[in-house]
């Protein structure tokens, strides 16, 4: 299980980062989004450090979905899934392995993408950097599980491209909410406390609940 | 079988009917609230089925995955659908009392938000279902959405206990151990969800029994174009 999980996740990055054609996209995407953000606020305002979570995560999510949806579809124009699944993979492994790799695709974009929004926009990213990290991580790994789940669930779809956001969005609100909350903290140099530790909590949870449910759940996605 | 559905249809509207008349012209207006309190009686309710009803969805759909079962695949879609139309009433009722006693519409507190975030999952349940025509893949892929899905209804009930919210706390004696509410009013809530469930019910066994023959018509049609 775990030498499986490793080779897909090894194979996955290995096949994004010969063409990097959707990370590419994504780390683009990012990039234009944050300069609309430019015109949908008056970037000089103190204002900006409230809402900097809520705007920084959008982005995440955003171009997240758009990694999201090449990694099942990756596998569509040889027909690999089949011939993994035939090579008695097991779902489980598969799931993790591409989560593990949509972990690090996002991750990279967010790496990228917060430095510039930093910079841009006159926020100092650094005052509270392992909450930063916690946050990132935990919230990162929330949209993909879930991410990958659905893309494993819509691969087969016609409007595949428009039904796993349409999906997937409403399904981590609660780690978006309780990420877009943390960051904002930690971009204003707070550290939860008190009545912020139930972000905190929702953060941590919904990773546990979702990654079991998942794992539990992908054998009947995958195999009939 | 019609006719126990029917004469269940005929019992549910003589009941809402025999409610009506105990709400609008027995029970007194509310100290506080005055007259929109009484939308109450539904809009509380209306959740109720609502939950009971993604519950079962809930639990049919993990049944249907699990054993293959066309037949429990069926009546959780059923389910679903009647659902998200309860949903609609909660939400709206909720609405419209808040537009009396908050003088808005809507506000993003927590309830009112996972209310609208259950609202959006169900209906992309609907939505995917409709996408996929292979009759087994449709079971296993939203079989497992819907399974997923429970977890905003959970979230939506819970909301009141984890977050301060706007919307109003318990008040029915079972979450608060009773003094919230005169027993009258009390009673009537109850009262009132009995024939909205009974309703519920026959909506949901009439479209498990389109949903069948649906299913049953698109494979003699694939058995046709097969030969």
């Amino acid at each position: 299980m775990l030498r499986q999980t490793l080779a897909i996740f090894v194979k996955d990055l290995r096949m994004e980062f010969r063409g990097k054609e959707a990370l590419n996209a994504a780390i683009a995407f990012s990039l234009v989004v944050l300069i609309l953000f430019s015109f949908a606020i008056d970037p000089s305002v103190e204002d900006l450090k409230a809402m900097s979570g809520g705007l920084l995560w959008i982005l995440f999510a955003f171009s997240g979905v758009l990694l999201l949806n090449r990694s099942f579809s990756r596998e569509q124009a040889n027909d690999t899934l089949e011939v993994l699944l035939s090579l008695r993979v097991s779902p489980s492994a598969l799931l993790l392995g591409k989560s593990l790799a949509n972990l690090v695709f996002i991750l990279l974009v967010e790496l990228i993408a917060l430095p510039v929004f930093g910079v841009l926009y006159n926020v100092n990213i650094l005052q509270q950097p392992l909450w930063l990290l916690f946050t990132m991580l935990l919230a990162t790994w929330a949209i993909a599980i879930i991410g990958t789940v659905f893309a494993a669930m819509t691969v087969n779809l016609r409007l595949r491209e428009l039904m796993l956001p349409v999906i997937v969005y409403p399904m981590i609100i609660p780690a978006l909410a309780a990420a877009i909350q943390l960051t904002t903290l930690a971009l204003n140099n707070e550290v939860p406390t008190g009545d912020n530790l139930i972000w905190v909590r929702l953060l941590v949870g919904f990773d546990i609940i979702f990654t079991a449910l998942a794992l539990g759940l992908i054998d009947i996605v995958l195999v009939d | 079988m019609n006719k126990i559905l029917a004469s269940l249809a005929v019992v549910s509207a003589l009941w809402i009917v025999r409610n009506l008349y105990v709400i609008f012209l027995q029970l007194p207006d509310e100290a506080d609230q005055g007259a929109i309190y009484r939308i109450m009686f539904f809009h509380i309710p209306s959740w109720f089925v609502c939950f009971a009803l993604f519950l079962t969805s809930g639990v049919l759909s993990a049944y249907a995955i699990g054993k293959r079962n066309f037949h429990a695949d069926s009546l959780a879609v059923a389910a679903t659908e009647v659902g998200l139309v309860f949903t609609s009433i909660g939400l709206v009722t909720g609405m419209i009392w808040a537009r009396i006693i908050w003088g808005i519409w809507w506000t993003w507190d927590a309830r009112l938000t996972w209310a609208f975030i259950t609202f959006l999952i169900y209906a992309g349940y609907l939505m995917m279902r409709r996408m996929i025509e292979e009759p087994a893949e449709r079971m296993r892929v939203t079989g497992v959405l819907s399974v997923f899905a429970f977890a905003s209804v959970v979230i939506t009930y819970k909301a009141i206990d984890w977050w301060r919210t706007q919307h109003p706390q318990p008040v029915l004696s079972i979450r608060t151990g009773g003094g919230n509410m005169d027993p009258a009013m009390e009673a009537m809530l109850y009262s009132n969800f009995v024939p909205l469930l009974l309703f519920a019910i026959v909506l949901v066994v009439l479209r498990y029994r389109q949903e069948n023959n649906s299913r049953e018509i698109e494979g003699l049609r694939r058995l046709a174009y097969s030969h």
